[in-house]
């Protein structure tokens, strides 16, 4: 394997921790509560444009982005879910697409109206330079995001398997009713899954800010990526989530490397597309 | 008698409406108003009627923009000569990505939409035949009547209108024949449509490949009223969004619905664009995502359910038993 290929592929692997992060936040939702987020992108966008804001307001880098940005976007989960899903959730199909879709153009558009279409960029040593491993070469910035979004993914896994929060939350997730006359309260633990999965969003945001464009609409393109992660993790599933980042990651850099960055996009719709259509079943269960 | 009348008085005022509010933009608007009611109105079959929501409805849209635009930068032929061509292409499309899609159930059906939509959008968009990113464009000075290039937007308000009488009778006379029925009982709910002998597959493929016909009709017509397509116009998600709120607003998977709609969000839009400028554009988009938001929330059925409901209320006292049979058909 060629030297060039491997720094790719190890470029992929740290993005893909990233993807990992905030497809987690979707796949925590979209398993508990059986809604799809379709603002779920818009939400890193949010995330992102906290980290410029911190980062043009203090001059302050991720270390102080990332953890205002997670609080900011966890505080707007809660109360999404408070004002909007807590209602669709039990209303018709057409009207849970609509509320979340809704959202989202509410979100981008807003920030579109607010910072314009620009393309905007923090600077590209905000984090530190490049750094030099037995001859590969890694911008610290992803280093930092994806070893950071990895530990996250990861502590997330074991909330959710090791605590009794996470215990509580899929016991809801399993049978809200049950759940209740058990004495929790299925309400406040959907409400903390909105945290959480958005708290998730914001940081990762934050952490792709650093060497991301930043532009309103890149919330759609991320939340397709969320969609392909969690549909080849299958829906509800932490772990299932990172592999299937890590790998999306991968192919992505790989495609960007081998075919042209402008077909990256294309590679990574054509395989959600394509699984969607050939394994479908693995998506809805038993149907 | 009484049930013609207000379909009859709504008719005659759009009838008259370019004549009476005749400067040039409150004509384009009318006839802006009429051409995404079309494109809603064909979406509203199968997100409506079916109850298949369908966000990537723009790719049909696409066929028939880009097909007509087409015809002439290619062929130095009338549009007009596309528009039977980008029909027969969106229904091709339609039956074969319909297949796999509309297997899929709720969520997944969208999100696959989304994805096919975005996928021909980048794949047109990096295609030089297409025009790529700067995409195709009509005939700058009108040959002949044929090219249907018009300056004033009068006559497209009444091709339009005549278009969407076409739209609406398909849309009525389907709604009330057997496909209507087995829609209506695949959107309530597909597994007992389905224990009850409903071909839902091909009731749903049907609908899905009418739809998309009638779409790239909007299409085919928008881009021959601009006199261009290019990515964003023709094949941007944004496109989808509009016909699916406009439908949701008024009345999803109800006969004027998409109208109505149309006729709310147009206006709206134009206004805000004018009076903001170039900037208003993302703020228009803002007050879209609130009412989406807002609809979703409070009133899912849409304006025409609401109005229908508190008309239902009204009419009750002197005629129970019909107002109970219209309840329970609206809902």
């Amino acid at each position: 394997m060629s030297f060039v290929l491997v720094q790719v592929i190890v470029g992929g692997l740290l993005l893909g921790a990233v993807y990992a992060l905030f497809s987690s936040g979707l796949t925590l939702v979209w398993g508990m509560m059986n809604i799809v987020n379709f603002a779920h992108g818009d939400f890193v966008m949010l995330g992102m444009y906290v980290a410029f804001v911190v980062f043009t307001l203090f001059g302050v880098g991720p270390a102080a982005g990332a953890p205002i940005a997670m609080l900011l976007l966890a505080t707007l989960g809660v109360v999404v879910y408070f004002a909007l899903i807590r209602d669709i959730m039990k209303g018709p199909m057409l009207a849970q697409i609509l509320g979340t879709f809704g959202l989202a153009l509410l979100l981008r558009y807003s920030v579109f109206a607010w910072f314009g279409a620009n393309f905007l960029t923090l600077p590209q040593d905000i984090v530190g330079g490049t750094l030099v491993f037995a001859g590969l070469r890694i911008e610290a910035s992803r280093l930092l995001a994806g070893i950071v979004a990895l530990l996250v993914t990861l502590g997330l896994h074991l909330l959710l398997t090791r605590t009794t929060l996470g215990s509580k939350m899929l016991a809801v997730a399993e049978d809200a009713t049950a759940a209740q006359l058990m004495g929790i309260r299925p309400d406040s633990m959907q409400a903390i899954a909105w945290a959480i999965a958005a708290g998730a969003t914001g940081l990762a945001g934050a952490l792709i800010a650093t060497f991301f464009y930043i532009v309103p609409t890149v919330g759609e393109t991320l939340g397709i990526v969320a969609f392909v992660t969690v549909s080849l993790g299958g829906f509800g599933s932490v772990p299932g989530a990172l592999i299937a980042g890590l790998l999306i990651g991968v192919i992505e850099s790989l495609s960007g490397y081998l075919i042209g960055a402008v077909y990256q996009d294309i590679v990574v719709y054509a395989l959600f597309v394509s699984f969607l259509w050939f394994r479908p079943q693995g998506l809805m269960g038993k149907m | 008698m009484r049930r013609l009348l207000w379909p009859l008085l709504l008719l005659a005022l759009v009838i008259v409406y370019p004549l009476v509010l005749s400067t040039p933009f409150e004509q384009r608007l009318g006839a802006l108003v009429l051409l995404y009611a079309i494109a809603a109105s064909s979406w509203n079959i199968v997100g409506g009627y079916a109850g298949q929501v369908s966000v990537g409805h723009v790719v049909f849209f696409g066929c028939g923009a880009y097909a007509a635009m087409g015809a002439y930068a290619h062929f130095g032929l009338s549009p007009l000569v596309g528009l039977p061509a980008g029909i027969v292409l969106a229904v091709t499309i339609a039956a074969v990505i319909g297949v796999p899609t509309l297997r899929l159930s709720g969520h997944y059906f969208s999100m696959a939409t989304i994805a096919v939509a975005e996928l021909i959008r980048l794949v047109v968009t990096n295609t030089s035949y297409l025009g790529a990113a700067v995409g195709l464009s009509g005939p700058p000075v009108p040959r002949n009547v044929f090219d249907v290039s018009f300056i004033s937007a009068l006559p497209y308000y009444y091709l339009f209108l005549v278009i969407l009488a076409i739209t609406l009778l398909i849309t009525w006379w389907m709604a009330n024949s057997r496909m209507g029925f087995y829609l209506r009982a695949i959107k309530d709910s597909e597994r007992a449509a389905r224990s009850l002998g409903v071909p839902a597959s091909r009731a749903k493929l049907h609908a899905y490949m009418l739809s998309a016909g009638l779409t790239s009709v909007a299409g085919a017509l928008y881009a021959m009223m601009f006199g261009f397509v290019d990515p964003e116009s023709g094949l941007g998600i944004l496109i989808s969004v509009k016909m699916l709120i406009m439908a949701a607003l008024g009345g999803a998977g109800l006969l004027f619905g998409p109208l109505v709609g149309a006729a709310i969000l147009v206006p709206l839009e134009e206004l805000s664009n004018s009076l903001l400028g170039g900037q208003g554009a993302g703020l228009t988009f803002v007050v879209y995502g609130a009412i989406i938001v807002l609809i979703a929330r409070f009133q899912p059925g849409g304006i025409l359910t609401l109005a229908n409901r508190l008309w239902e209320k009204r009419a009750k006292p002197r005629n129970v038993g019909a107002s109970a049979a219209g309840a329970s058909h609206a809902s």
